[in-house]
Parts: C-alpha cells; structure tokens; sequence
C-alpha cells in the first residue's frame, strides 16, 4: 500500500517524460475542456519550452519515484500528496490560461506544504512548513496581481492573447506586470533575498520530495520568468534583463556562500540550489539583454545556456539528494560532522556521489563544464552591444559566475570529502551500510545521465537552441558544429568535451604503462597515517566540515558576521580545571537581520494598530460593512 | 594528421620532460640568489628516478580515491599540454575547448587532490586542503576576467586564435591594458602554482603550507607521479603567460624548422619567466594566509581594469 503513491509517480513520471521529449521534437498541441475549470476554462498547450519542462518533471520522477520504493519511511504518509505534487508539476508549464495555471501552481504549492510537514512532531519542520507556506502565497498574491492586472488590460485570461496584445501596451503597463510577475516567479525559484523558505523546507521534506523540490518546482519559477519576460509580456526594456542577470549573479555567489559554511548535508545542497538557480538566470538575463539588442544568434545561444542548466541541474541536484537521502537513511543524521568513512561502507552511494559533486563542481567533461562553458562564451560576447553599462553589468556577471564555480568546487569537495572520506566520526557513520539495490539505481541511472549529457553535448545543444529559438520567434538556423565540436559563434570559442574525455582517457593510461615499463616498484605497504609520532589515529584528528570552511568564513566575515560564543566552566575549588568549554561559531543572516526581521516588526506594528478598530461587538462589524458597502457604491 | 599526431606527442614530451628542468633551474637560480651554490638544475630527474623505485606507504584510513588521485592529477596536466600552444599556436586537442576549459581541468586536478587530502584523515591534509582551495576559489575571477580582457582585444577565446591574432598585430600586445592583464595573471599564476609569497614550495613547516601540507601522506611513485604534475601545471602556466601575452616566436606551421625556433623562444622566455619568479621569491617573504585574499583581489583589479579599459577606451 505504502508503495502505490510512487507507483502512480512514477506512471506519471514516465508520461510526462514522453510527451515532453515529444513536445521538444515540435510535436505542438493544444486541448481545452471550457466547463471543467471556471472562469476561462482549463486549457492546456505544449509548445517546445513547456515540452522541455514537462520532460524535465517527468525525468526527474522517475528516479525519485523509483528511490522512494526503496525507502522504508513512515508507510502511508505523503502517499496522496506525493503523486499530487507530480501531477500539479507536470500541468504547470502546459497551462494556457490564467486559470489552469493558477491553479495547478497553487495545487503544486499545496502538496508540497503537505510534503515538508512529513516530519510533523518536529518543530523545525513545522517551522520550515510554516514559512514556506508564506513565502509562497506572498508570492502567489504577485502573481494574481500580475496576471489579472494583465487580464484586464488585453481583455482576456489567456496567454497566447497576451502575446498578440502586450506590444501594444505601454511600456510602464508592461514593467508593473514584468515587476510583479517575476517576484512571484523569483520568489519560487529560490531568487535571493527570497529564498529564505528554501534552505528550511527543501531539507525538511524526505529526501525524494527534497530532490523533487530543487530539481523541478524551483525550474517552474524559472519556467515562469522565461515565459513572462520573453514571450508573455514581448519584448521589455533593457532593464528587465539587467535585474534578472543581476539577482543571478547575487543568487549565486551569496547562495553558494551559504552552502559552504553549512554542514547539513540536504540543507548545504538546498543552498547550492539557489546557486544553480542563479547560474542560470545570469544565462536568462544575458539571453534577455541580447534578445532586446537585436543580436538573436546571442540570445539563442545565452538561453540555450541556461536552460542546459536547468536540465543539468536537475540531474546532478537530483542524484546529490537521492544521494543524501541514502546516507541520512544509513546514518540518521543530517550533520555531516558527524558522518565520514562512508566510501568503505556505502562504495555505490560514494560512487555516484562523487559524480554528482563532480557534475556540479563544473569539471570537465561532465555536463555541469559544458552548460557554464556556454554561459561564459554567451557573457562573454558582450561588447557586440555598445554601451559600457551593460558591458559592466555583463562583467559583473562574468565575474560573478567565475567566483560561483570556484567556491562550488570548495563546497563540493567539502561534501563528499567530509561526508564519506577519512574515518568516521561517530558511531553510526561506522555502523552504516549501503542503501538497497532499488535505491542504487536510481542513483547510478543519474550518473550516467550527468556523464552523457556532458560526453553528448552536441546532440543536447541544437535541440535547446531550437526551444530558445521557439520562444523567442526566431526560426533561422544556428549553427552550433559537428558531432565532435560545439562551435558556437563562427568559431569565437568551440568545445568537445568527447575529444577530452578521450584524451583524460589515455592520460590516465599512460603513465600507468609507462611505470611498469619503467619497472617502478609494484606494490604498497599499508600503514597508518602520521601522527606526529602519536600512536593511534581516531576520527578527533580528522578536519571538521567547520574548519574546512574556516578560511571561507574569515575572508567572507563582512557578510557571514560570525558570532564567537565561549562559555567555560572552572572547578569551583580551582580555576586550573576546565569542566566543561562550550564553544559555538555561528554566522548570522543579513537577511534575516536586516529585511525580514525589520518588515516583521513593520507588520506587528500595523496590526496593532490595525486591533483599534477590533471592538469584538457585532454591532459595530455589522456598521463597518455598511459603511464599506456604501462607499463601494459612491465609489462605483 | 600524422604531423598532428608528432605534435601533439611532442608538446607531451616537452612539458612532460622540461617541468622537472624548469622546477630545478628556478631552484638553482634561488640558491645562487641567496648565496648558496645549491643543488644542479638537473636534481628533480634524480629525485623523481628515487621516489619511482620506493615502495609506496599507504595510510590505511585511505579508499581509492587517494591512490587514484595521483593517476588522475598527471592525466589533467598531460590534457592541459595538449591544449596549450607549447610548440605550435594551434595544437591537436586546440579544437577541444578554449581558455575556460583550460582553468576548468586545473581546477579538477585541485579538487581531486584536496580530497585525496582530506582522505588521509590528518589535520594536515584536511588543513592543506582547505587553504588549497580556498586560494583556488578566490583565484578564479581573476583567471576568468583576464582572460576575457585578452579575449575582448583578440576577439576569440580559442587559444589558437588568439596567439596568432597579437602574432600578426604587435601593436594589440603592447598595448597598456594588455599589460595590466599580463600582471593579473602572473600574480594568479604564483597563487594556482603554489609559489610565493602564496605557498613557499620549498618549506615543510606545517603552519604555513599549503599545497605541501595537502600532499604530505604521499609517497613513493605515488609521491613521484604528485610531484611531476605539479611541476607540469607550473610548466603549463608559465608556458600560458609567455606565449599568450608574448606571441612571438609561436608558429603556425606543423614543420620541422619552425616547430624547432618555436621551442627556442619558448625556452628563452620560460628562462626569463623563470628568473623573474627566482628574484621575487628571493626578496618577497610569504604573505600571512589570511592576507592572500588582498593580493588576489588586487589582481582581480587589474584584470577588471584592463577589462574595462576596453570598453571605456574602444
């Protein structure tokens, strides 16, 4: 029974993934059913761009649903909001109208609550449930603002409405939607400084959920922002692309910075999330900017980038939190001070999870090198428009997302090195054991798909070239090279990530040959680690997570504001003797500290206030609605 | 294709062969600097021959990753010859990526081997580690910003490309800004090479290294194939810097004569690079960790500068 909710998943899953790659092929439809939905009617289209989404959905399902048969969690619950979650995922980026769309992001946002509450008797969780549930209905009110205020001015809830009627809207009608559509969309997608709901509920939920949560619902808010300032709302000025390629870059380095000083596991990758989200917004905006220049071959190439991310992303987030979830199950912790040695006792987990890190760390010839490969050469090509602020605003970005990948792979190398390297730190990382074989294929499935879609880079590009040129309305062939090369931009930069793996491939072989030709000594003898003449080595020697991202911490301190907090107990006969020393480091939001805690306050204030007129006697609610009822008629 | 192919082994052969020379020729350089005779440029060959005929100790903490670390380390800086313009400007793998692809399999061999240190189990592995990348990671914008400074003058990012570009206009090298990246870059250099006043290469003191500290449970071949490959990436880099920033002398032509007076500049500028790297070791102490990340953000000034100055000064 406990196994019905992923199985009808996983169906879906698999459906989603079909029509979708058919939907990418331009195998376009639309279906309407007027009486099923109210106002409008539900009214579902599969263009290239939803395709793509709908088969990043479905893709991504299939290996949770899969990794979910093999979890031996709380039977039954979620088992409804599970399958739900999918669904509504799956019908988001096919909605043709206000209505369909509304609906299905509210259902998606709903079963996902339900999904982040697994964990109810927790209070964090129910903190975590609690805040996203906010966020994401403060974000839904922009929405609503932005589609119904759009509604009225072209006259009609559907979309392909709004693209005949938006050019002949003002443009300061245009930015107001742009504006409050992208915030609700940004603040979906994890866009900082909205993203506070994400490092709290993504963890929260199970790993499955969690992979789900980082792999698609965030892409749907990107979904949303690709269709709002490139298709829905036509072409807007340049400063839509400026704020979209600027919150890139600041979602990405601050949400990477984030991930590194973090030793939750699932919550260091719910940060690293956000940075991925902003890696591919800084190739959104870019592919905006040049989209509003003229310069097409540019902004295919820009969005190409990005939305090879967003696949990219998908796979290797996806795997890292299936990845998790197998050493959380083996472990029961989510600190990975506590973990370590799990290589030796989970060697297909740590396996694929050195994929999956090496994926994301952006090293070639994985697949994760070649979408930040295009986005360089993308930003890269700035100059072709000529005006030294937006170049600026490029190099911003360019070096941006150089700094990104760089502490990306220090994040990285932080948590699979801590997690499963060395000895373990405590005893239930020694006791830990490999997950069961239906777990590890899912996983080892997403491994190959990070390996082939960094070695068949040439086979994914022209396809995402094709989808961009779909929603920007630009047919004209690209040429993007070979089966062997990417060449992109009349040669200004090519790639061929099979040529270096092939190439990695003989390196590594020959100077294994060559020493044995050689006649090097064969052989080695086991022995322990030195320690500095010490007899024994314990896990106590080992590197924390902490003090791996102590230098991090010290040269990012104007922006983590670490707290130093020393409590020491003395014997009370003598004050040579330490009892007991407590030592904690924590760093503190700026966020929370100086946005959220202040609008907090802003709001308490106003309610008070607002509790005046709150007499509780009926008689005086009963005037109040008279008197709004007659200045709505004066009104009116 | 066939000439392709002797390129190819040859640009292998020459960095593969010249690192350990150039490692030993800055420490001879370094030793008469401080008056001292010190050891012969050749001392690296008989240290590597040594380390290769030891049998390796392994800590019994480690997994594989630490003993396939040290294969791996050696493929990327083998890959990394193949793609720089060492004896030609285009060379075989030329085609495969560009500049970004370059930083990128540096920054593989930086990620694997600071897991092999974090494999180990010791504080010093995890310490060196822990610097290693953090150095990296900060090093990065400035790697990525000069070269889009070069990019931007040459208008490609293909190695290839550009070295034949400020081959044909001198003028495009000399240029003011040009030189601002060439500083950017060569203080990058010493922080991804681990030189000083980064990382001293020379000194085993545990409080202070970086990159010694990360490799220190090495030994043996394994020792041997870790030191090789970083002699490599200095090789690499130095031969990037010369032949990016002073073209001449890079052909484009896969012939004997040419092929030939190309290896002889590279030698002469890698012999000026190499005691330009001497006399700054000898008279700059090393920096105090936590001041490193000033330095690099200084040559991530410059490299914006140069970067800016393009588009401020068409």
């Amino acid at each position: 029974m406990a196994a019905a909710g992923p199985l009808v998943a996983l169906a879906i899953g698999l459906v989603a993934f079909v029509l979708g790659l058919g939907g990418v092929a331009g195998n376009t439809w639309t279906v309407a059913v007027p009486w099923l939905v109210p106002l409008g009617g539900l009214e579902l289209t599969l263009d290239p761009l939803a395709g793509l989404f709908l088969a990043l959905v479905g893709g991504v399902a299939l290996p949770a649903s899969v990794f979910a048969l093999g979890s031996t969690g709380r039977a039954g619950r979620g088992a409804l909001a599970y399958p739900v979650f999918v669904a509504s995922m799956c019908v988001v980026p096919l909605a043709a109208n206000t209505m369909t769309f509304v609906m299905a992001w509210e259902l998606m946002s709903l079963a996902s609550y339900f999904l982040v509450l697994h964990e109810r008797e927790e209070r964090a969780s129910v903190r975590a449930a609690w805040v996203y549930a906010v966020m994401t209905h403060a974000g839904l009110a922009c929405l609503l603002a932005g589609m119904l205020l759009m509604g009225a001015w072209t006259g009609s809830p559907r979309f392909a409405d709004w693209r005949v009627a938006a050019p002949a809207l003002g443009a300061a009608a245009r930015s107001v939607a742009f504006v409050l559509l992208a915030a609700g969309f940004a603040g979906k997608a994890g866009v900082i400084p909205l993203h506070v709901w994400l490092p709290l509920a993504h963890p929260a939920a199970p790993s499955h959920v969690s992979a789900l949560m980082s792999g698609v619902m965030i892409k749907l808010g990107v979904y949303g922002l690709l269709r709002a300032g490139l298709d829905w709302l036509g072409v807007g000025p340049a400063w839509w692309g400026v704020a979209v390629l600027l919150a890139g870059t600041v979602s990405s380095v601050i949400g990477v910075l984030y991930a590194l000083v973090d030793h939750d596991l699932k919550r260091l990758l719910a940060f690293s999330s956000i940075e991925n989200v902003g890696i591919i917004l800084i190739g959104a905006g870019a592919g905006m900017l040049y989209h509003g220049a003229g310069l097409e071959g540019l902004a295919l190439l820009a969005l190409a980038a990005a939305l090879y991310h967003t696949i990219n992303h998908a796979a290797f987030k996806t795997l890292l939190f299936l990845g998790a979830g197998a050493v959380v199950h083996a472990t029961g912790t989510r600190n990975m001070e506590g973990m370590g040695g799990l290589i030796k006792r989970m060697p297909w987990t740590a396996a694929c999870f050195l994929v999956g890190s090496a994926a994301i760390a952006a090293l070639p010839p994985l697949n994760g090198f070649v979408s930040e490969w295009l986005t360089f050469v993308a930003l890269l090509q700035n100059t072709r428009i000529a005006q030294p602020i937006l170049n600026l605003t490029f190099t911003l970005g360019i070096a941006g997302l150089a700094l990104t990948s760089g502490l990306a792979m220090a994040c990285f190398v932080k948590a699979f090195g801590i997690t499963f390297l060395a000895l373990p730190r405590s005893d239930a990382a020694a006791r830990a054991h490999e997950a069961p074989p239906v777990m590890r294929t899912a996983m080892v499935a997403l491994a190959v798909a990070c390996v082939a879609l960094g070695l068949g880079a040439t086979l994914v590009v022209p396809a995402l070239v094709s989808v961009a040129g779909a929603l920007t309305g630009n047919r004209t062939p690209v040429a993007v090279g070979d089966w062997l090369t990417l060449g992109v931009s009349g040669g200004f930069g090519t790639l061929s990530t099979l040529a270096i793996a092939a190439a990695l491939g003989a390196a590594l072989a020959l100077p294994l040959i060559a020493l044995r030709l050689a006649g090097a000594a064969r052989g080695r003898r086991p022995y322990e680690t030195w320690g500095c003449g010490r007899m024994l080595q314990t896990s106590r020697m080992e590197y924390t997570a902490t003090a791996f991202a102590d230098p991090f911490r010290r040269v990012f301190d104007f922006f983590y504001r670490p707290e130093k907090r020393l409590d020491i107990e003395f014997h009370p006969g003598a004050r040579y003797f330490v009892q007991r020393i407590e030592y904690a480091n924590p760093t503190r939001s700026i966020f929370d500290d100086w946005l959220y805690r202040p609008a907090i306050d802003a709001l308490r204030v106003v309610a008070r206030r607002a509790r005046a007129i709150q007499s509780g006697s009926a008689n005086v609610y009963l005037a109040y609605i008279l008197a709004a009822l007659i200045l709505l008629l004066v009104l009116a | 294709m066939i000439a392709a192919l002797l390129i190819a082994l040859g640009q292998v052969l020459v960095a593969g062969a010249g690192a350990p020379l150039l490692v030993g020729v800055v420490r001879t350089l370094k030793a008469r600097l401080a008056g001292r005779r010190g050891p012969s440029p050749w001392q690296p060959y008989a240290d590597l021959r040594k380390l290769l005929g030891k049998e390796p100790v392994v800590s019994t903490t480690t997994s594989w990753v630490f003993r396939a670390t040290p294969y791996v380390l050696v493929a990327t800086m083998l890959v990394t010859a193949l793609v720089v313009p060492v004896l030609v400007a285009r060379p075989a793998l030329g085609f495969a990526g560009n500049i970004i692809l370059l930083m990128y399999l540096f920054m593989l061999g930086t990620f694997i081997l600071a897991l092999a240190g974090l494999d180990s189990g010791s504080a010093f592995g995890g310490m060196g580690a822990s610097r290693e990348v953090a150095v990296a990671a900060l090093a990065e914008p400035t790697i990525i910003v000069a070269v889009f400074a070069v990019a931007l003058r040459a208008e490609t990012i293909n190695l290839g490309g550009i070295v034949e570009r400020l081959a044909r206009e001198p003028l495009l090298a000399a240029n003011p800004a040009h030189l601002l990246a060439f500083v950017a870059f060569f203080i990058v250099m010493l922080a991804e090479t681990g030189r000083l006043p980064v990382d001293n290469p020379a000194t085993h003191l545990e409080l202070t290294m970086i990159h010694e500290a990360m490799v220190l449970e090495y030994s043996g071949r394994y020792l041997a194939l870790v030191g090789w490959a970083s002699a490599m990436r200095l090789f690499v880099f130095m031969t990037l810097l010369a032949n990016l920033f002073v073209p001449w002398g890079v052909t484009s032509l896969a012939e004997p004569v040419p092929v030939l007076l190309g290896l002889l500049a590279l030698a002469g500028k890698l012999a000026v690079l190499a005691a330009a790297l001497a006399v700054l070791e000898t008279v700059v102490a090393k920096l105090r960790l936590f001041r490193v990340p000033e330095l690099l953000a200084g040559s991530f000034a410059l490299a914006l500068l140069s970067v800016t100055a393009v588009f401020l000064v068409p």
